[in-house]
């Protein structure tokens, strides 16, 4: 039989407040255990929350941008049930009244653009963490995250492969991080993927049971996790069982499922609406304001760079992934004004130092302004492309600006047409077993036995000279000879 | 001087004719010369009293007191106080010394109050006997075979007994009235988030609010300048300006509308207590007021929508209490679970597991809507009610409580009975709304209170009623025992 | 609504309470007539009536995201029943 795997991905991320969502303690990542939770994180006795502006207007930010309904009146409720890394015993979450209503996102994929809806997103806290180095057998407590804002995005069943859903979840990715409301660092526990998978004979509408796979944190799991669950799910039924509703973790050592312990046989989490907080009622002023906050997002801006800078499709979409990129991306170009030019230099020879040193954009050594200085003198004639690898080098490692290094190191192209001519009379005169097969030759292949004498004139000028002049006065004198 | 006022009191701190350090000495061995009879603090803080005493006195000396300086008051042992054990009367918080002090405990330091102590009450506020105390019962000063009401009964025997001027209470469905009227003392419930609810260990979080207890309206006028306001640690304190209580003290009670419920009047109400509820209304009647029959017809309901509401949000608000980060944790807990369990049945007293239980069963997938949903609907019927009788009338009269004060163990055992004896009380906690008891007659030797209702707000105008009242009739100023 | 003696254990156990076998039966009486006494309730007619979830008809009120809570790990811990490096501890947590 043909299977369809039918794929819905809720997503965690935690928004990048710089306190919890109710409590006024830090949320910066890594400090010791337990110093960044206070009395309200810790649910003292007689502690009481109060909600985050700040978690608000990014939930809002990413409401803006997925096109969805902002809930003009969110409710928070409480999910009851014990866990030592959930202090009051419960969780404060929305449900019936979510703070973002129905939106969608469009992906890539290989069929071309696909909409993937997003039934919600709601606000909620984040737990604390157990560890589980040995403490005499126990298990050690640190709430230093609990309380952390988080939205919970939660897509419709829309996805049909893992290469979808990881595509879907890279594209929130880029969404919350162009958007700033998230640091995007899936290592840290930044952004979360649980994954609900089930299959269904190919053609059928309704949908198989379920799994939940918990808690994946990169994008390559997301698709392997998937695939190796699709496969066990399709064993299980060809095999004559059936699926279990239940949640699993994916082993990426192992490459496998497991079904985790299940944390309560009967699960009742006795949501109420929690009484300790008010309804949270925005107007479509604040939600105005805060969309005039908004910055262009990789759509949008993907179209700008194909309609505005003529770049490729290809170039236009990873040039706006990632806003970071993106903007470095438009001051480079400012600085030059050669779009396909600066397209190709932070795509190529800046992305391969880049990740060579394993750095982010934003601690680039070279800056945009640099970079672009650099292509200036490219356009100008000033340096060839080869010369400006080198030259790129050397500010990757040293520093400064591209005319510095230029007038530092002598690299400014030879354009002097005299000198050039020199140059080429030398080689010519020192080539006569190639100039007499450049006129043996017949007209049409001699412009590919140029390059001997290109060659030859780059490497006596120390590559400094202009490969245009060259190029021109190498053929015009060799053509005359065989006249 | 145990029989003067707060602000009696207050008049004498700044005279001279008496120091804090004095008045604060004259009490703590009172109440260690008297308290083993009505077991009404859980604990005193005499070193700690004696230093504030001698600040206020320095304060009283440099001119730079206020209304509230240098006078002794006791915390309901509800109210979290920094360094200072914080029970709420349960085994569970035995151990607990809270590392931080509520609004309330805040705001009557930074007043220059000097704290004698922590007062009995039944566990975590549950009961109108206070015999669910961990910490034994505390007994009636009017008769010490008979229960002084609850839940704030160790702030209302204590007032009673002359021990302290005045304390702090809460009152969640009654534990500020009721305890008043049973020891013959004066308290006001008010508005909900009149009173910060931060640092006042939550029991029902959208029913709970602090007022003061104490020997006149005036003197809980001056309590409620100091407690009252907003918080911005409790999202569910109000914005509502506050207003000086005890400027319209003096204001003329001609033109006054009072309404009286008919159902508060019925047979559920004790035949010789309802003589004297009628007298005192005559007696208002004298003072200018005009007096109307009105009707809360679903005054029998709020029993079993508080029954719902208070345990629901009590089963969620108890689950903090889990052995981790503070307070009771069991003997050798042999995995997670048995840490829960134990920690909790043997942390907990049977009326707080049964209201756990209630609250928890009511929240049950399947029960809600025919429970904690049905429960606030009716809440709504019930304000309603209320809103409707406002249009007509300023304020609310009838009666506290069905009877006096009962023997202790008389319902012990059988919790509807104790339940319907709150009858009077539950709706104005329901609709929010404040309310207050002063002693208007004895039955057999026993205390009757007068409940006062009023609008939204208006706190004020109930203390003027009661405090007109009381220029007029004696009944607050009779004590059950002879300093 | 009356309730039995396997309700009543499947309700302490939602609420992570144990109970003495030999309260059940009180606790399994009293449950039920508090129930029965709430079930009073279903006299009222509410159709159509819009819950009350709080008495005052306030908005949340928002909180600037500023930190104003720093360290004070060791006051918090100091009435916590085991701590070690700074960690709450419990029996292991499987997960």
């Amino acid at each position: 039989m043909e299977w369809e795997t039918v794929i819905g991905l809720e997503i965690h991320v935690q928004l990048a407040t710089n306190t919890k969502i109710f409590s006024g303690a830090s949320t910066a990542f890594g400090a010791e255990p337990n110093t960044q939770a206070c009395a309200v994180d810790l649910a003292l006795p007689g502690t009481l929350p109060v909600f985050n502006d700040g978690a608000q207007k990014m939930a809002i930010m990413f409401g803006l941008a997925i096109n969805a309904e902002i809930g003009k009146r969110a409710v928070f409720e409480r999910k009851n049930y014990f866990y030592p890394d959930l202090p009051k015993g419960y969780q404060t979450t929305q449900l019936e009244a979510p703070i973002v209503g129905e939106g969608y996102v469009d992906i890539e994929t290989e069929d071309g653009e696909r909409r993937v809806r997003i039934h919600h997103a709601h606000l909620e806290e984040d737990a604390g963490k157990s560890l589980h180095e040995d403490f005499h057998g126990q298990s050690g407590i640190d709430l230093n995250r609990a309380g952390t804002p988080l939205v919970e995005i939660v897509s419709e069943p829309d996805m049909r492969t893992s290469k979808e859903a990881a595509a879907y979840a890279r594209k929130i990715h880029a969404i919350v991080t162009n958007l700033g409301i998230c640091d995007g660092n899936m290592a840290e526990g930044s952004m979360r993927c649980d994954c609900n998978v089930s299959i269904r004979p190919k053609g059928s509408d309704t949908l198989g049971t379920r799994t939940e796979l918990k808690n994946i944190n990169s994008f390559r799991f997301i698709e392997r996790a998937i695939d190796t669950e699709v496969e066990r799910q399709i064993d299980l039924i060809e095999d004559g069982g059936t699926v279990v509703q239940e949640t699993r973790l994916y082993d990426p050592d192992k490459n496998e499922t497991r079904s985790m312990r299940s944390k309560e046989d009967a699960n009742d989490y006795r949501y109420f609406p929690c009484p300790d907080l008010l309804p949270v009622v925005v107007d479509d002023a604040y939600v105005e304001a805060i969309r005039l906050t908004l910055p262009e997002l990789p759509d949008a801006r993907k179209e700008r760079f194909i309609s505005e800078l003529a770049l490729s499709e290809y170039d236009a979409g990873v040039l706006s992934a990632y806003r970071n990129q993106a903007d470095y991306f438009e001051s480079v170009v400012e600085c030059c004004g050669d779009a396909k030019l600066a397209a190709n230099w932070v795509m190529g020879e800046l992305a391969k130092n880049l990740n060579a040193a394993d750095l982010s954009i934003d601690n680039s050594p070279v800056s945009a302004e640099q970079l672009g200085g650099l292509l200036v003198r490219i356009k100008d004639n000033t340096i060839s492309g080869n010369i400006a690898k080198k030259v790129f080098e050397i500010q990757w490692n040293e520093g400064g600006t591209a005319d510095e290094v230029i007038e530092a190191k002598g690299l400014k192209q030879v354009t002097d047409t005299g000198a050039i001519e020199t140059m080429i009379d030398e080689v010519i005169a020192n080539a006569t077993a190639q100039v007499e097969q450049y006129k043996a030759a017949e007209p049409e292949k001699r412009g590919k036995m140029l390059g001997f004498f290109m060659g030859q004139v780059m490497k006596a000028s120390g590559g400094k000279a202009n490969p245009g002049a060259v190029t021109g006065i190498l053929k015009s004198k060799l053509d005359a000879l065989c006249d | 001087m145990f029989e003067k006022t707060l602000s009696e009191l207050a008049q004498d701190l700044r005279n001279g004719t008496v120091s804090s350090v004095e008045l604060t000495q004259a009490f703590i061995d009172r109440i260690n010369r008297c308290d083993s009879e009505y077991n009404s603090f859980i604990t005193t803080t005499p070193e700690l009293a004696l230093q504030q005493a001698k600040a206020a006195d320095e304060s009283l000396a440099a001119g730079t007191a206020g209304p509230f300086t240098g006078l002794p008051i006791a915390h309901k042992d509800l109210f979290c106080t920094e360094g200072v054990k914080t029970s709420c009367g349960s085994k569970m918080l035995d151990n607990f010394e809270s590392p931080y002090d509520a609004t309330v405990v805040a705001k009557f330091k930074s007043a220059g109050a000097v704290m004698l102590g922590k007062t009995n009450m039944d566990e975590f506020a549950m009961g109108s006997t206070n015999e669910s105390s961990f910490y034994g019962a505390c007994k009636n000063p009017w008769d010490i075979s008979r229960v002084p009401g609850g839940s704030s009964g160790g702030s209302a025997a204590a007032v009673a007994a002359r021990l302290t001027p005045a304390a702090t209470g809460s009152d969640t469905g009654g534990s500020i009235r009721q305890p008043a009227a049973f020891c013959g003392i004066t308290g006001i419930k008010p508005t909900y988030g009149r009173v910060s609810r931060y640092g006042m260990v939550a029991y029902a979080s959208s029913l709970d609010q602090g007022g003061p207890m104490a020997r006149s309206a005036e003197d809980c006028a001056l309590m409620l300048n100091v407690m009252a306001g907003q918080d911005s640690m409790d999202s569910t304190s109000s914005a509502q300006p506050t207003e000086d209580y005890t400027a319209s003290l003096n204001n003329s009670l001609q033109g006054l509308k009072i309404g009286v419920p008919k159902e508060f009047m019925s047979a559920d109400l004790d035949s010789a207590m309802a003589a004297q509820i009628e007298t005192a209304i005559k007696q208002l009647e004298s003072l200018g007021a005009t007096i109307k029959e009105v009707s809360l017809p679903n005054t029998r309901m709020s029993i079993p929508a508080y029954y719902i509401i208070a345990p629901a949000e009590a089963s969620s608000n108890l689950s903090r209490f889990d052995g981790v980060r503070y307070g009771y944790r069991c003997e050798n807990p042999q995995d997670l679970e048995d840490l829960y369990k134990r920690t909790r049945g043997e942390g907990f007293g049977s009326e707080v597991k049964r209201r756990i239980m209630v609250g928890t069963y009511a929240l049950c997938a399947g029960y809600y809507d025919a429970y904690y949903n049905k429960a606030q609907q009716i809440r709504r019927l019930i304000q309603q009610d209320f809103m409707r009788i406002f249009e007509e009338v300023d304020v609310i009269v009838g009666p506290t409580t069905p009877s006096p004060a009962f023997t202790i163990g008389e319902k012990v055992n059988d919790p509807v009975a104790m339940y319907m004896e709150d009858i009077f009380t539950l709706s104005l906690n329901l609709a929010g709304l404040p309310g207050m008891s002063v002693p208007c007659g004895q039955v057999n030797g026993l205390p009757v209170g007068l409940q006062l209702i009023g609008n939204y707000f208006d706190e004020a105008r109930l203390l003027n009623v009661a405090h007109q009242y009381q220029q007029n009739t004696e009944w607050h100023t009779l004590s059950p025992v002879t300093a | 609504m009356s309730i039995d003696r396997s309700d009543v254990e499947r309700i302490a156990h939602l609420a992570r309470l144990e109970l003495n076998e030999q309260d059940i039966p009180a606790y399994t009486e009293n449950l039920s007539s508090i129930l029965n006494l709430i079930d009073e309730m279903q006299q009222i007619d509410t159709d159509g009536v819009e819950p009350l979830a709080h008495p005052l008809d306030a908005v949340q009120r928002l909180r600037a995201d500023e930190v104003t809570e720093l360290n004070q790990r060791d006051k918090l811990q100091a009435v916590a029943p085991a701590v070690e490096e700074g960690l709450f501890l419990v029996p292991k947590v499987i997960e």
